[in-house]
């Protein structure tokens, strides 16, 4: 049953081919449907780049302007979403560096910091840690965290873990290679748990208390 | 198996794409060090969280409007 679906996804068309192709052909109803289908992933991918509310706006329109403008350009050897993640993540770039001017800001500098390499916080975490924070609460503690990491750590993470995108259209949207990816990932993911833990860790004495730490792994 | 080689499977472990083996050998590590067992617990948790909260959300009438606004300007050839 798996070989059988898998064998004919292979032929399956990617929804976005379809509907490239008609805007292509002067549909703009079809743009109407990429645009409404992405904006919410490029405002968030501009916004951890820039980490300004209103260069994301600014950036989500021109990118999704270049896109439409530059669609003659666009293969249909990659997929339409991770294009468009690169010229998002290009205008985010170029918006950050005339907010700072002369430094320079890049997504595939190779950073050498080993921060978060080699976990130090071992203290184990209160079970759902996030139920201890109300919605609005719990908001500004990942934004927070999130915030402090470098602009390629923040977008790979975002695409991977959260978008879900497979390493290999991560690498192509940002122009990566496939183990500078998996590089930033796993420093991705190993900073950000050692700055929840400082939000999430069990608090001593609280080991034997509350109807929470009663309730079974499952 | 070290905990630094522990670390550098740990995406792997995560993301399921591991062969049977090796995990075996995670599993058993894990076992036995609850520094490890910790890190990957809560790394995966840490993803688990960033996924179902999303940040920066998008209101709906700021969404309409930049909608509007790119559909205009493309209609108009850009």
């Amino acid at each position: 049953m798996t070989t059988i679906q898998s064998i004919a996804g292979q032929d399956e068309q990617h929804p976005d081919v379809a509907l490239v192709a008609r805007v292509r052909a002067g549909d703009d109803s079809a743009y109407d449907t990429l645009v409404r289908k992405y904006e919410r992933q490029i405002f968030r991918i501009a916004q951890h780049i820039t980490q300004n509310r209103e260069d994301a706006e600014d950036v989500m329109q021109d990118a999704f302007l270049k896109a439409y403008e530059k669609l003659e350009q666009f293969q249909g050897n990659s997929k339409f979403y991770t294009w468009l993640v690169r010229i998002a993540v290009n205008e985010s770039l170029m918006r950050l560096r005339k907010r700072r001017t002369g430094k320079m800001v890049s997504i595939d500098e190779d950073l050498e910091t080993e921060e978060g390499t080699v976990p130090r916080d071992l203290a184990d975490w209160a079970p759902d840690p996030e139920q201890n924070y109300t919605q609005s609460e719990l908001g500004k503690i990942l934004e927070k965290t999130i915030k402090g990491l470098p602009p390629g750590f923040k977008v790979v993470f975002e695409l991977r873990d959260v978008q879900g995108l497979s390493t290999e259209d991560t690498a192509e949207a940002l122009g990566l290679s496939v183990p500078a990816v998996k590089s930033r990932l796993l420093r991705a993911r190993l900073q950000l748990r050692e700055r929840l833990s400082r939000y999430f860790r069990k608090k001593s004495g609280s080991r034997e208390t509350g109807p929470r730490v009663v309730r079974a792994e499952s | 198996m070290t905990c630094t080689e522990f670390i550098a499977l740990l995406d792997d472990v995560i993301d399921d794409s591991i062969a049977a083996e090796t995990r075996a050998e995670v599993e058993k590590h894990m076992h036995k060090c609850e520094h490890c067992e910790v890190v990957f617990n809560t790394t995966r948790k840490t993803i688990e969280i960033y996924r179902s909260h999303e940040l920066y959300e998008l209101p709906n009438d700021l969404r309409d409007r930049l909608h509007a606004a790119i559909m205009a300007r493309c209609k108009k050839g850009c």
